[in-house]
């Protein structure tokens, strides 16, 4: 296939390209071709089916609804109203779920039958430096975790299937690619890879000395933070002992010496006032619901230094902002992933929160990074051909203390 | 032990939204993807083996483009086929045959039992 060709099917790389560390699961030939299929479907949604949706509400739904009742949409509800009677979006919306739970069946199919086998591989890393995972049987996991499985993950981060248990960390380690379409990259770091690169580029003298992420999980985001500040000691917490055990293995065996692994509450961290010169989260805002995100704020700025920064790569929404029609798909999609805390984003108010925080208002900041992705190599074309269609953008707040 | 086979399909805890007016139908959407995914799969299985015989210089992959089946491997393909499109085709094949012959298949069981003197309550 030439060049043109792969660009213009938007073609993703192939699941063989995925880097597997020595606590990644095998993968046989047929479930990799599995996850290739998947893969392609969620693109083929993305690219082909999303983007129709839009064109059911302009060229049916809406007229449809302004001859009937002579008047304009006035909310989303109204929309998804409208638009779940209308066949063609009906099979798009359908499609959508399925291949959600799909990639959900694929990927535990792969990690829970070697189990054992991943629980040992996780054990025999983390015994080489368990100096730097703290785990605290003593946290709870607080209710909006438990109370619905996020993105469609049965048993969310936190469920354990055994001693030393690692399944959902390494199932969400597995399906990060098909659930991505492939977009962040050999180790699904891009984004922490593009928040260094930003960082560089436009505070160039920031170089701080202790780092937090907060929700790390496996610490996807943590690694390439930590590997663009050599100098920096640097913290992840989460409630989630699965996701910070394999995580921690994940590191060990990457041959990166620089994270500690932290089981703690975000809203309750275990550490003394200004004490951290950046602090982040990814993608872990909207997993929360708000009142907990206020709290997490305030705690934020507590244990920041002054002049120490905080940064949230998340969606974040500003109703008055976001047409009708964008409200609507966000809810789709947040009710489609079973992303609960999601729902009231286009509600949700940033300046209030850092300000109830207590940051300032001259002191805030909003941006967006470019997810950095190194499977745009340039061995084949389809790589090249898939990156340049589809740079991924990640929306940036926070603000400086 | 855990069941890893029941425990790979287990339902995420929360309301599951049904996008399809006919939940059946949505079940049968689902059906089909699967099937779609495994179609795949086996596709990309073949491919390897392709790529595997081209390599080892023992099929090339235009041999098996100009590939012609002999009478008997012909009759053997033809009868997999039409046994493979029956299975598949099954419940219209019933269907039709409801329509073609209702006395024989459109009695209720009531009337069946009280055919053969049986008096039973059915619901």
């Amino acid at each position: 296939m030439n060049d043109d060709r792969a660009i213009l099917y938007n073609l993703p790389p192939v699941y063989n390209r995925v880097e597997k560390h020595g606590a990644f699961p095998d993968i046989s030939h047929d479930e990799t071709a599995r996850f290739n299929f998947l893969t392609g479907l969620n693109r083929h949604l993305n690219r082909i089916v999303e983007p129709g949706v839009k064109a059911i509400f302009e060229k049916r739904v809406r007229p449809r609804f302004e001859a009937q009742t002579g008047r304009l949409f006035t909310t989303a509800d109204e929309i998804q109203e409208m638009m779940m009677q209308d066949s063609q979006y009906q099979v798009g919306s359908a499609l959508r779920r399925s291949t959600i739970e799909m990639i959900q069946q694929a990927t535990r199919s792969v990690v829970l039958r070697q189990i054992d086998e991943l629980a040992e591989k996780a054990r025999y890393y983390n015994n080489q430096r368990p100096e730097t995972l703290k785990l605290n049987p003593a946290v709870e996991i607080p209710c909006y975790l438990s109370v619905i499985d996020q993105g469609c993950m049965p048993g969310s981060y936190y469920t354990e299937y055994g001693n030393d248990d690692v399944t959902n960390a390494a199932n969400y380690d597995a399906g990060q690619f098909l659930i991505t379409d492939g977009r962040l990259g050999k180790l699904s770091d891009g984004i922490g890879r593009g928040l260094v690169q930003w960082l560089r580029l436009n505070y160039p003298t920031f170089s701080p000395k202790q780092i937090l992420d907060i929700g790390c999980g496996s610490g996807y985001q943590t690694l390439p933070v930590a590997m663009g500040y050599p100098d920096a000691d640097i913290i992840g917490v989460d409630v989630s002992a699965p996701m910070l055990r394999y995580g921690h293995a994940r590191m060990v065996a990457l041959g990166v010496d620089k994270v500690t692994f932290w089981q703690a509450n975000a809203e309750q961290l275990p550490f003394v006032d200004n004490s951290f010169d950046l602090v982040f989260t990814t993608r872990f805002l909207h997993e929360i619901p708000a009142n907990s995100v206020e709290a997490i704020i305030q705690e934020i700025y507590r244990i920041l230094k002054p002049n120490g920064l905080m940064l949230h790569i998340d969606q974040a929404g500003n109703a008055e902002a976001i047409p009708l029609f964008d409200q609507f798909v966000h809810n789709w999609r947040a009710l489609t992933n079973n992303e609960l805390f999601s729902l009231d984003i286009p509600q949700r108010n940033i300046v209030k929160w850092l300000h109830s925080g207590g940051f300032a208002e001259r002191d805030r900041l909003q941006f967006g990074i470019e997810v950095i992705n190194d499977f745009a190599g340039k061995s084949t074309p389809i790589e090249a051909g898939a990156e340049r269609v589809a740079p991924l953008i990640q929306h940036v707040f926070g603000g400086w203390k | 032990m855990i069941n890893n086979i029941t425990l790979s399909g287990a339902r995420a805890k929360g309301p599951r939204p049904y996008s399809l007016g006919d939940r059946s139908l949505e079940d049968a959407l689902n059906i089909i993807m699967a099937l779609a995914g495994e179609l795949a799969v086996v596709r990309e299985r073949l491919d390897t083996l392709e790529r595997l015989l081209e390599q080892k210089g023992v099929v090339l992959p235009e041999e098996v483009d100009q590939f012609v089946p002999t009478y008997d491997q012909e009759k053997k393909r033809q009868q997999w086929q039409a046994d493979y499109i029956a299975r598949i085709l099954r419940i219209v094949q019933q269907e039709l045959e409801a329509i073609q012959q209702p006395t024989l298949n459109n009695s209720n069981m009531k009337e069946i039992l009280e055919e053969l003197g049986i008096s039973q309550e059915i619901d």
